[in-house]
């Protein structure tokens, strides 16, 4: 009984791995033959040589990286307000994080361009600097679930209140408590939903489409429209890149745990 | 538990002006999560419910629900049916196989290091969706695609003459699998590990086999965290709109295909038919989310 039921195991794990790895081989191999004699890395270089990617990709970094700031700067202090001030309005707080999971990225870019449209009361799509604003804060709405989760879980591991008094007791000022001594006690919360808010924002497509901004996430799908080989040289990068992100909040989460057990 | 020092220093009897300081202290307390609601307001209430209150008005704003009743027309309906097919086939499947999966890697008796490796390329594997997997799928089932060509020089078998195409229901719900898969199988894990090895020897104890472990007792545990994961499959696909567009472009109409067009070129000449699209996804998802959150706290309760 024990032997078959671990056979079964194998099995599934067999086909498992058959199924999420041929893709990956399936893509490299063919983002390997642009040049017809042979094997070659040509459509990377051409991909990495094209300026509309440097372009698109630097874009959507300084995005991703401006939507964590921002996000982290909304989020940190509202779930440490919760916890120490608020904690009846949690359930609200919580409700309202996990909305963007609940209403699809489409509508609610769609509910932008209604509100927000160049007649409106805040007409933020009226020029290319407003839109990359609300870009940004459409990317923090997504991000808000992961962000707010991974924070919220980092900050219930250790004595926000404690923490707190200790610092006030020392005469500490509320934005040296936050800064010096909340961030720093979940430092490794932060950086795990920061990557994985990078790895979300990289390649999105339906926000920066609709908002009309050069993101990368436009960028690959009129590669994808026009090419043969590229498409596959950048779904390579950008799997590896979703693996950089993930693989960094393995890393954070790991030298963590120690820290917290000593705390 | 973290209430109990706030009750020590709460002293009865409190004076008028420590009434008074309470007071503007609580005025602060909101000042703190002020912001976070002001953005909520902005970037996330107030535009869904505009889209809501748009979906019943007609052009000139007065009220109607002659734009609901349009979502009922054959050619929407039937991209809601599409979608609803995708979504439903994409979850069932997700929620079988990523079951099987965590089962195996968790329960299965296998070497140590196959859970956290699962467990690490479900991380990755759930947030590599979008174009990128898209390109991957054409790369691999598309008509020159590996799969394909190898079958073909070597089984000779001919995947596209059996009517087969990556940009059909069919290879739609397969590359969604690429993503749902990892998600059930991230979201199952803490309710297998939950499974406590003394029920097992419980059931063993009085004589019952594995079926009878599974089937009387395992089973019925895990019932509703598999069915609210599969809810939560369900919405996820619902919501979908990059994958599909850069795999089928428009071919296949489903709904947030149909809305991204709306959206872009007003093809149903109707904005506000528009709206109550949008409307019928945020129904559609929110219900699979307020299902998948009632068996969750019913799971919990369960294990309690």
């Amino acid at each position: 009984m024990k032997s078959t039921s671990r056979l079964g195991a194998w099995v599934a794990i067999a086909i498992g791995t058959l199924y999420f790895v041929l893709p990956l081989i399936a893509t490299f191999e063919f983002s390997l033959k642009m040049n017809r004699d042979g094997y070659s890395f040509e459509a990377y270089k051409v991909v990495l040589a094209d300026p509309g990617f440097q372009a698109t990709f630097g874009y959507s970094t300084l995005m991703a990286v401006l939507t964590i700031i921002v996000g982290i700067l909304l989020v940190v202090p509202t779930a440490y307000w919760i916890q120490l001030k608020l904690p009846r309005l949690r359930p609200l707080v919580e409700f309202i994080t996990l909305l963007p999971l609940v209403i699809p990225a489409i509508v609610i870019v769609f509910g932008y361009l209604k509100l927000y449209n160049s007649s409106s009361w805040l007409p933020l799509t009226g020029n290319e600097r407003a839109t990359d604003l609300l870009l940004m804060c459409s990317y923090v709405t997504l991000a808000l679930p992961y962000l707010y989760r991974s924070v919220d879980a980092g900050l219930r591991a250790i004595d926000v209140r404690t923490l707190t008094e200790a610092a006030e007791s020392l005469g500490a000022s509320w934005p040296s408590i936050l800064l010096q001594v909340i961030f720093p006690n979940v430092k490794s919360a932060i950086l795990s939903g920061a990557f994985l808010t990078f790895a979300v924002v990289i390649g999105e497509f339906t926000m920066a489409s609709l908002l009309g901004r050069p993101a990368f996430g436009p960028y690959l799908q009129l590669i994808g429209a026009n090419r043969a080989y590229e498409p596959s040289a950048l779904a390579i990068i950008a799997f590896m890149v979703t693996w950089a992100s993930m693989g960094l909040i393995q890393v954070f989460a790991r030298n963590a745990r120690p820290a917290r057990k000593t705390a | 538990m973290s209430t109990s020092p706030d009750s020590l220093t709460h002293r009865p009897e409190p004076g008028a002006g420590q009434i008074r300081k309470g007071l503007t202290l609580s005025a602060l307390n909101w000042l703190g999560v002020a912001p976070f609601f002001l953005f909520a307001l902005l970037f996330l209430i107030l535009p869904t419910a505009t889209l809501m209150i748009g979906a019943f008005q007609d052009a000139d704003g007065h009220f109607t629900l002659g734009n609901i009743a349009k979502l009922f027309d054959d050619s929407i309906l039937s991209a809601y049916w599409i979608s609803f097919e995708v979504s439903a086939a994409s979850a069932l499947g997700g929620t079988v196989i990523g079951l099987a999966l965590a089962l195996a890697a968790i329960q299965g008796g296998l070497p140590q290091w196959i859970r956290p490796t699962l467990m690490t390329f479900s991380g990755v594997a759930s947030n590599f969706a979008g174009i990128p997997l898209s390109f991957a799928f054409l790369s691999t089932l598309g008509r020159m695609g590996l799969v394909t060509v190898l079958l073909r020089n070597y089984a000779d078998f001919d995947l596209y003459g059996t009517g087969f195409s990556i940009l059909s229901f069919l290879g739609l719900t397969l590359t969604y699998l690429y993503f749902q898969i990892p998600l059930m199988v991230l979201i199952v894990t803490p309710a297998i590990d939950g499974l406590r090895a003394e029920w097992r020897e419980a059931c063993e104890s009085l004589g019952g086999n594995s079926v009878a472990y599974w089937w009387h007792i395992a089973l019925p545990i895990l019932w509703p965290s598999i069915m609210g994961s599969a809810l939560l499959l369900f919405a996820n696909a619902f919501g979908a709109v990059a994958t599909a567009y850069a795999l089928t472009g428009s071919s296949l109409n489903i709904v947030p295909i149909l809305l991204y067009a709306q959206i872009r070129g007003d093809v149903l000449h109707d904005q506000n038919l528009g709206y109550a699209l949008a409307l019928g996804m945020i129904v559609v998802t929110g219900l699979s989310n307020a299902g998948y959150i009632w068996l969750r706290s019913r799971a919990e309760r369960g294990r309690e």
